[in-house]
């Protein structure tokens, strides 16, 4: 990592040495990886890059581990597609779908957690942990396996059976915390204190946080180093939305891109949309919610992330928009319809949210838009309903010619 | 000694409340504020807190029985 300066805090710009620390010790602000550009801009070009592995790792002179010691599960460099299907239904030319959903987990948490992962065992951590009540699981967990750590999983006692088996088949310790949210959230947070485990998301969440930047390097380089007009990014603590943001800024800081003029859109859930609330309401503090929606893998009612959201919101002159929940199927369905890509209630608030923005004139019929799409719909087949009404038939085939024409007609 | 790094949401009914105050008098807790703001409608206050034995659980307790929101510095750390 020769290009890392150090960690500095968000909020009063104190510097820290490269060790696990996520906040403060002054005004217990969260932390930051800080990079030497100068050093980054000497070491890469456009070509450098495209001769690289065709994962993240391609990226490696932006992040803050060796990228010898990287744990890579083959993570990475999704398909950035011309969704010209969906384009055409709701009146874009230039629309773009990034597929983060065929990741090695089926999620984007793939890109944090192995750059989490890689620089737990540079700081010779033998436990990787995390508490999660999906995605970030079967990521962790899938990665310490690769890494050979001993791994730890906590959730919500009354969590679906399907997304603990998700995690529970790489092998680590699952932890099943009984309670509320709010007891469960605070006693991980006191275990992160109690123990030397590297937790992604707590005492390593600088270094995580950074792995998530990729996926705007991804986009410029695949729409042939050029940043997009508009991003509509799902939001749950916010950190995606100003990571890809971070990525933007720094190919546009050592020259990889020209200036990037892309209006960052934040999507939410209506039944958790903290940050878009503050937006609308023009306020700069983000006022926790207690989250009541379908789209789990975002219902976070307290982000981290929520002012530093808010400022990429304000700053790129994009937009908070959230999908209604009744919209959140239709957009999944409707992404699954025209391009054949199955997403999570999150990708189904991001194609509600991208269809409002459209509807509202703020994104405009010729301007180049990327809608990111973070999960599989496998993950969340319990949201879909019962929405499936086969034809009927005995096997011949004038039952069934005469079944076909009555759908038809 | 037991110390603890939490954040206070206030909800607007609650914000001319001594909350603060009351954690150190009633409970004999050591409150030392790192960063705070206050607007009409809510506000926050980011602190440290020490104390003996388990009189920092209970104050804080307390802090969430009398409608005040408590969390980790970092917010929800709870992940989908």
């Amino acid at each position: 990592m020769p290009h890392v300066k150090c960690l500095q805090c968000r909020e009063c710009k104190s510097e820290y040495p490269i060790e696990p620390l996520n906040a403060c010790e002054f005004c217990f602000g969260p932390l930051e990886v800080s990079y030497d550009y100068d050093s980054v801009a000497k070491s890469v070009s456009r070509k450098s890059i495209e001769s690289g592995p065709n994962t993240m790792w391609r990226y490696h002179d932006f992040l803050p581990v060796d990228r010898e010691s990287a744990v890579d599960i083959s993570t990475g460099f999704t398909p950035l597609i011309h969704a010209k299907n969906l384009g055409r239904q709701i009146g874009l030319d230039h629309l773009y779908i990034k597929n983060d959903s065929v990741n090695p987990t089926f999620s984007f948490k793939d890109r944090p957690v192995s750059v989490t992962t890689t620089k737990a065992l540079e700081f010779e951590f033998e436990v990787l942990a995390c508490v999660s009540t999906g995605n970030l699981m079967g990521s962790v967990a899938a990665h310490g396996a690769k890494a050979g750590m001993e791994t730890m999983v906590f959730y919500p006692a009354d969590l679906e059976q399907g997304k603990i088996l998700g995690a529970a088949v790489y092998g680590p310790t699952m932890v099943a915390v009984e309670g509320t949210y709010d007891q469960a959230n605070r006693f991980c947070s006191e275990l992160a204190d109690a123990h030397r485990w590297a937790f992604v998301n707590i005492n390593m969440r600088p270094y995580y946080a950074e792995g998530s930047k990729t996926l705007g390097y991804e986009v410029a380089e695949q729409l042939g180093w050029k940043a997009p007009d508009h991003c509509v990014v799902p939001g749950a603590s916010g950190e995606l939305h100003t990571k890809i943001w971070k990525g933007l800024e720094e190919f546009e800081a050592i020259g990889l891109i020209d200036k990037a003029k892309t209006k960052m859109h934040l999507a939410q859930a209506e039944g958790c949309a903290p940050i878009v609330e503050a937006f609308e309401s023009g306020n700069n503090q983000v006022k926790p919610v207690r989250p009541k929606t379908i789209a789990k893998s975002l219902a976070i009612g307290n982000p981290a992330a929520g002012p530093y959201s808010l400022e990429v919101l304000r700053d790129t002159g994009g937009t908070g928009v959230f999908a209604y929940e009744n919209s959140i199927v239709d957009g999944i369905r409707l992404l699954a319809e025209t391009e054949g890509i199955f997403t999570e209630t999150a990708g189904g608030v991001v194609i509600s949210s991208l269809k409002r923005l459209v509807r509202q004139g703020k994104i405009k019929k010729d301007e180049v838009t990327v809608a990111f799409v973070t999960g599989n719909g496998l993950k969340t087949l319990e949201a879909m309903g019962d929405f499936v009404a086969p034809i009927e038939t005995k096997p011949d085939l004038d039952t069934f010619q005469t079944k076909l024409s009555n759908r038809r007609d | 000694m037991v110390t603890k790094r939490v954040k206070f949401t206030f909800p607007q009914e609650l914000i001319k409340e001594p909350v603060i105050y009351k954690l150190g008098v009633d409970f004999g807790i050591v409150t030392n504020i790192r960063r705070a703001d206050i607007r009409d409608d809510m506000g926050w206050v980011v602190l440290e807190l020490e104390g003996e034995g388990d009189v920092v659980d209970k104050g804080l307790e307390w802090v969430i029985s009398t409608g005040v929101r408590v969390d980790p510095i970092a917010g929800d750390i709870i992940e989908g």
